[in-house]
C-alpha cells in the first residue's frame, strides 16, 4: 500500500495536467460561454450589471475550480468532516446575521459578495456523508447505531434552510445526503421507513409552511387556475419555451423575455429565456453539454481507487444531475416552482461557488485517482 | 488487517457500482420524461404556444372607420361626415381614476351621473381599452382640455369624425345613427369583428339598412407591450377604409321643398318615377333632428320624440298604414273592366244611399249624384257606383288586382320598418279573423274602407304602374344605371307604330311583365283621373294645374276614423268641426304630365279631412316642383333610354 502512494506523490506537475478531464473542463467552459450569451440576452442585448458579473463570477470560480483540481483527494478527505462544519456554522450564521430578501433570509453579506450557504452545503454534506460511509466496514452500514450520525448530520442543515424559509434548497440538500447513503449500501427499507414518516409528518410540516409556498404547491396541481396570480410564472415560463419551436425566436428576439413577462429569467428561468430564443435544438444542445458533464464525473467516480472518492464522485454526479432535472422541471410546468438554479447557467456567485467547489474535488479525484485517502 | 479491509473495500467498491448502476438507469427514465416534455412544448404544441406569445406581445387598438357618405341624385351629400374633438381616457395610463375625474370635471362640464356610468364601464372592459369621455366638444372645450393635458395623464385628445345630416327632411328615409347597442352587436354578424368604442350603427331607414356596407373596415394599431402593459413599440398601423359611398334617386332640393310644404302636419308625400320606379321624394313629417342620436339622444329631446302624437320617429310613407279610401276606386274600376263585369258605360243611380240585407250604405254625397257611369263615378268619386261595382266584382277579383297593383306586400326590400299593409279577401278573414266574408264588407272594400291598409309608398306604386300603362316596375332608392326596359319598350314602340308583331310578344322582348289583360282598360282609368282632376265637378278639380306642362291626374280619397253617426250625418257635420283624431285621414294620388305622364305621386295628411282638400293642394305644388326640375334630373345622369 506504501509504494502507490510514493508513485503518486511522485507525480509530477506534468503528469497532473495531463490527467486532468479535459472533456469535461471544456464542456464546463462551453456551459459558461452559453451562459454569458444567455445572461447577455436577460439585460436585453447590452453589457450590463448582470452579465458583467455574471462573467466575473464565472472566471473567478473557474479559476477556482482549477486550483482546488490540483489539491490532493487525501486533504478532501480528511478535511471532510471540517469543511461540513464550516458551512454548517455559516448556515448557523445566517439565522442570525443572515440578510433578508424577499422575506426569506438565506444570505451572509462578505465584503465581496451575499454568501448563501445553504448551495455549499449540498457539497458540504455530500462530502461529510462520503467520508463516513468510507471509514465504516461494509456490516455496519445498515446498524442502527451507524444510522444516527448520518440522519442527524442530514436533517440539522436541512432543519436549518427549511426555517429560512427555502423549501427548495432544503430538498437538494436532502437529496445529496440520501444518495451517499443510498450508494454506500443502506438498505432500501430504511428509505421506505423515512418516506413513510416523512409522510405522516408531511401536515404538520404543511402547517409551518408559509402561506405563498402553500400556494406554489397548490399552484402546481393546476397552474391555469390563477393566470395572473400564482401559476403566472409556470405559464409564462410554459408559453416562452413552446413559442421557441424548432429553432427558437434568435438570439436577443425572446419576446417573452425582454418583454418581462418571463420572472426570475436571469436566475431559475434562465433555461426558458435560452430555449425561447434557440428552440429545441437549443434545449438539446444544453441538455447534451450537462448529460456529458455528469457523465464525465460518473467516469472520474469510475476510475478512482478510493470508496470515498466513488461514493462522492457518484453522489455528486447525481446530485448534479438531480439540480438540473428538477430545475428543467419546474421550467416545463413538471415540477413545482421550488426555486432551484440550474448549474453554471443561472445567475447566482454561490451556486457557481457550490458547484465549482464540487468539480474542483471531482478533478482532484481523478487528478489523485489512485492515491489512498488514508 | 490489510487483506481483510482490501476485501472489505472491494466488495464495498462492488456495492457502490452496483446501485450506482440503478442510478444511471433511473436518471435515463428521467431523462426520456424531460425530452419529452420539451418535444410535447416545442414541437407537438408549438404553434398554440406561439399564439400564446403573440397574444402577450401585440395589443390592439382599434379605430373607428369614417362611415361612407349618401348623395342624393345630384350628387349632393345628404349625409356626410363632420370633423368631431374628442377625449378619450385610457383607464392604465392614469395614475388615479379619481383624480382624473375631479380634474375634468372643473375642465368640462360633465355631470355626476355620467361620471358613475363611465366608471362602471370602466370596470367593465380591459385597462387598456379606451373610454370616451366626451365625444363631442366644442372648439373652446377642446382647446381647454389640451391646454391641461399635462395634468391629465392617461386622457387623449382626438379629432375624430361623425355622422351629419344637412337638414332633417329626408331624416326618415335615411334613418339615424347610434352607438352600437348589446343588441345590435348580438344580432349582427358584421358587427362582431367592427366592434370599436365611439363606433355607430344605423338604426333606422338606409343607415340601417347600408349599414354593413357603409360602416367600413376597421382600422388598428398594433403595439407591442411588455408585461407591464407599456407600449415598447409600433408594430403595424392599419388605417381604416371608410365605408362605402351610396347615390340615392332622392331629389335633396325637393325634399326639403315638400319638407317645407309639410310642415307640422302628420303627413307623407312620395314621388316616384312610372317607367324605372325611381323615388325622387319620400318625405315624412313631422321630421326629427337625426343629428341628435349621432352622440347619443337627449333624454328630454327623446321623450319629446316619443310623446308626441304626430308620430315623429315613424316613417309615415312605409310603414303608416291607412285605408286607402276612394284612391283604390282606379283599381275596382279597373278590375271590373278586366274581368268584364261591367262596361265603362253601363250607368248606376246614386240616391246617396243604397241598403243591403237591411244595412244602409251612404254615398258621401248625401243628395246622391244621379245617374253615373265609370268615368263620371270615378270623377266625382261616387260611392254608390262604385258599392254596386264591388258587389258585383267581389272581393277575390279586387283583391286579385289591388295586389297585382302593388298593395298588401312591402315595396322596398330591407327596410325594417316597412309594413304591407292588408288587401282583404275571403281566405284572408278566414285565416286571419277566423269568420266568413260579408257581402257588406265587400261594399266596404270597394271604397277602400273596412279592412284594408295599404301605406302612401304602395298607394303611389299602384298610381306608377296604372300611368305607366300597367307594366310592373320595381321601384328603387338606390341609383341604379341598369338600362331601363319600360322607357326602351316604349321608344320602340314610338318609332315603329307599324310594329307587326303583336304587343303581347313585343312586351316579352322586352322583359316586362304586364299587369293587364287588355291594356286599353288602363286609359279608360287614366281618362278618368284626368276628368277627376281636371272636368268641372271632379273631386281635385280645385287643385288643377292648367299649364300644359305639368297637369295631372288624380284621384282623391278620404279614409275614415270614426263611422259618421246618424245625427252627424243629418246635421251634415263638416271634417273641421270634428277633433282632431277622428277627422278622416285625407289621401290623393296622381300621375303627371298627362299628355306624357313621368311621375306619380301619393300624398296622405292624417286627420287632414278631405282628400281634396287637404292632400290635393299638396301634390300640386309638389308635382309642379318636380316637373320643374324634370329636364335638369335628365341631364345630371346619362342614362340609357332616357329621351323617349
Amino acid at each position: 500500500m506504501f509504494q502507490p502512494r510514493s508513485i503518486q506523490s511522485s507525480l509530477t506537475f506534468k503528469d497532473k495536467l495531463f490527467s486532468i478531464d479535459y472533456v469535461l473542463v471544456f464542456s464546463i467552459l462551453t456551459l459558461g460561454i452559453v451562459s454569458m450569451f444567455a445572461m447577455y440576452s436577460t439585460d436585453g442585448g447590452e453589457f450590463k450589471y448582470h452579465t458583467e458579473s455574471h462573467i466575473i463570477r464565472f472566471f473567478v470560480f473557474f479559476l477556482m475550480f482549477f486550483i482546488l483540481s490540483f489539491v490532493q483527494i487525501r486533504f478532501w478527505h480528511n478535511t471532510s468532516y471540517l469543511i461540513y462544519f464550516v458551512f454548517l456554522i455559516l448556515l448557523i450564521g445566517v439565522k442570525y446575521f443572515g440578510i433578508t430578501s424577499s422575506g426569506s433570509q438565506r444570505w451572509l453579506s462578505l465584503y465581496f459578495m451575499n454568501l448563501q450557504p445553504s448551495e455549499l452545503m449540498k457539497i458540504g454534506l455530500i462530502l461529510f456523508l462520503a467520508k463516513y460511509y468510507h471509514r465504516i466496514p461494509i456490516e455496519s452500514v445498515n446498524r442502527l447505531k451507524f444510522l444516527f450520525l448520518p440522519i442527524f448530520v442530514l436533517i440539522f442543515p436541512v432543519l436549518l434552510v427549511v426555517m429560512q424559509p427555502d423549501l427548495g434548497t432544503a430538498l437538494l440538500i436532502a437529496f445529496g445526503g440520501l444518495i451517499v447513503a443510498w450508494l454506500a449500501g443502506v438498505r432500501v427499507k430504511f428509505f421506505a421507513y423515512s418516506t413513510l414518516i416523512f409522510i405522516s409528518l408531511l401536515p404538520i410540516a404543511i402547517s409551518f409552511l408559509k402561506p405563498y409556498q402553500k400556494s406554489r404547491i397548490l399552484t402546481f396541481l393546476n397552474p391555469e387556475k390563477d393566470p395572473l396570480g400564482a401559476g403566472y410564472q409556470i405559464i409564462q415560463s410554459k408559453i416562452a419555451i413552446g413559442s421557441g419551436g424548432l429553432f427558437g425566436k434568435g438570439f436577443l428576439n425572446g419576446s417573452q423575455s425582454y418583454l418581462d413577462y418571463l420572472p426570475e429569467k436571469h436566475t431559475d428561468f434562465i433555461f426558458t429565456l435560452f430555449s425561447e430564443e434557440f428552440g429545441f435544438f437549443g434545449s438539446i444542445f444544453i441538455l447534451l453539454l450537462y448529460g456529458l458533464i455528469v457523465s464525465r464525473i460518473v467516469r472520474v467516480g469510475n476510475m478512482t481507487r478510493s470508496n470515498f472518492g466513488k461514493l462522492y464522485c457518484y453522489s455528486f454526479a447525481t446530485a448534479f444531475f438531480i439540480y438540473v432535472v428538477v430545475n428543467m422541471g419546474m421550467v416545463l410546468g413538471l415540477l413545482p416552482i421550488v426555486g432551484s438554479p440550474l448549474p453554471i447557467m443561472s445567475y447566482g456567485g454561490s451556486s457557481m461557488m457550490a458547484i465549482m467547489l464540487g468539480l474542483g474535488i471531482t478533478m482532484s479525484c481523478k487528478i489523485y485517482k489512485d492515491m489512498p485517502v488514508n | 488487517m490489510f487483506s481483510s479491509g482490501s476485501g472489505n473495500t472491494v466488495i464495498k467498491s462492488k456495492l457502490i457500482s452496483r446501485r450506482m448502476f440503478l442510478l444511471t438507469v433511473s436518471k435515463a427514465v428521467v431523462v426520456v420524461g424531460v425530452l419529452g416534455r420539451l418535444i410535447s412544448l416545442q414541437i407537438n404544441e408549438s404553434s398554440k404556444y406561439k399564439t400564446l406569445s403573440d397574444k402577450n406581445r401585440f395589443r390592439e387598438w382599434k379605430l373607428a372607420p369614417e362611415r361612407g357618405t349618401i348623395k342624393d341624385y345630384f350628387n349632393n351629400e345628404i349625409a356626410s361626415n363632420k370633423q368631431v374633438y374628442q377625449i378619450h381616457l385610457i383607464p392604465e395610463n392614469t395614475q388615479s381614476i379619481e383624480e382624473i375625474f375631479f380634474r375634468l370635471k372643473t375642465i368640462l362640464n360633465i355631470s355626476d351621473k355620467k361620471i358613475f356610468s363611465l366608471k362602471k364601464k370602466i370596470a367593465k372592459q380591459k385597462p387598456w381599452e379606451p373610454i370616451i369621455i366626451s365625444d363631442n366638444l366644442n372648439w373652446s372645450e377642446f382647446s381647454r382640455i389640451n391646454l391641461f393635458l399635462h395634468e391629465l395623464q392617461g386622457v387623449e385628445p382626438i379629432v375624430s369624425v361623425a355622422r351629419v345630416y344637412k337638414d332633417s327632411s329626408s331624416a326618415h328615409v335615411l334613418g339615424y345613427v347610434s352607438q352600437v347597442s348589446e343588441k345590435d352587436l348580438k344580432n349582427k354578424k358584421y358587427l362582431k369583428e367592427k366592434s370599436v368604442p365611439g363606433m355607430v350603427v344605423g338604426k333606422t331607414g338606409l343607415e340601417r339598412r347600408l349599414d354593413e356596407e357603409i360602416i367600413g373596415e376597421v382600422g388598428f394599431q398594433r403595439y407591442e407591450v411588455n408585461a407591464f402593459g407599456k407600449r415598447i413599440k409600433q408594430i403595424k398601423v392599419e388605417q381604416g377604409k371608410a365605408g362605402k359611398n351610396f347615390k340615392t334617386t332622392l331629389d335633396l332640393e325637393v325634399q326639403k321643398f315638400v319638407a317645407e310644404i309639410l310642415g307640422n302636419k302628420a303627413a307623407s308625400v312620395c314621388v316616384m318615377d312610372i317607367y324605372n320606379g325611381d323615388i325622387v321624394s319620400l318625405v315624412s313629417s313631422p321630421a326629427y333632428d337625426p343629428n341628435a342620436f349621432v352622440h347619443g339622444v337627449n333624454r328630454d329631446y327623446w321623450n319629446e320624440l316619443i310623446n308626441n302624437d304626430r308620430k315623429p320617429l315613424s316613417n309615415k310613407a312605409i310603414s303608416g298604414l291607412y285605408p286607402p279610401g276612394s284612391t283604390i276606386k282606379t283599381i275596382v274600376a279597373l278590375s271590373a273592366l278586366e274581368n268584364k263585369i261591367i262596361r265603362p258605360l253601363d250607368t248606376v243611380r246614386c240616391k246617396g244611399k243604397i241598403e243591403l240585407f237591411g244595412e244602409k250604405f251612404h254615398c258621401w254625397k248625401k243628395k246622391g249624384h244621379g245617374v253615373m257611369n265609370m268615368r263620371t263615378g270615378i270623377k266625382r268619386s261616387c260611392d254608390v257606383y262604385f258599392y254596386e261595382v264591388a258587389r258585383r266584382l267581389g272581393v277575390d277579383r279586387l283583391s286579385e288586382t289591388a295586389k297585382k297593383f302593388g298593395l298588401g306586400k312591402k315595396v322596398l326590400q330591407d327596410f325594417f320598418e316597412e309594413r304591407s299593409g292588408v288587401v282583404p279577401n275571403t281566405s284572408w278573414k278566414k285565416k286571419y279573423i277566423g269568420q266568413n266574408w260579408y257581402l257588406g264588407e265587400t261594399l266596404h272594400s270597394g271604397i277602400g274602407q273596412g279592412y284594408f291598409q295599404s301605406t302612401p309608398i304602395q298607394l303611389c306604386l299602384m298610381t306608377a304602374q296604372i300611368a305607366n300603362g300597367g307594366f310592373e316596375i320595381k321601384p328603387r332608392i338606390l341609383f341604379d344605371k341598369t338600362k331601363n326596359n319600360l322607357k326602351e319598350y316604349l321608344k320602340f314602340k314610338n318609332d315603329n307604330p307599324d310594329q307587326p308583331l303583336p304587343a303581347d310578344l313585343l312586351v316579352s322582348n322586352f322583359d316586362l311583365t304586364p299587369l293587364f289583360k287588355n291594356q286599353e282598360n288602363i286609359k279608360i282609368i287614366k281618362d278618368a283621373m284626368y276628368s277627376s282632376s281636371n272636368e268641372p265637378g271632379g273631386t281635385s278639380y280645385r287643385s288643377r294645374l292648367e299649364d300644359k306642362r305639368f297637369t295631372f291626374a288624380g284621384k282623391t280619397g278620404s279614409s275614415q276614423i270614426k263611422k259618421f253617426t246618424e245625427a252627424q250625418r243629418e246635421a251634415e257635420v263638416k271634417q273641421e268641426q270634428l277633433k282632431y283624431e277622428n277627422r278622416d285621414h285625407a289621401l290623393f294620388i296622381a300621375f303627371a304630365p298627362v299628355s306624357d305622364p313621368k311621375y306619380a305621386i301619393s300624398v296622405v295628411v292624417e286627420h287632414g279631412g278631405t282628400g281634396s282638400k287637404a292632400a290635393a293642394p299638396i301634390a300640386k305644388k309638389v308635382i309642379k316642383k318636380v316637373l320643374e326640375r324634370h329636364s335638369l334630373r335628365q341631364s345630371i345622369n346619362n342614362l340609357p333610354g332616357d329621351s323617349i
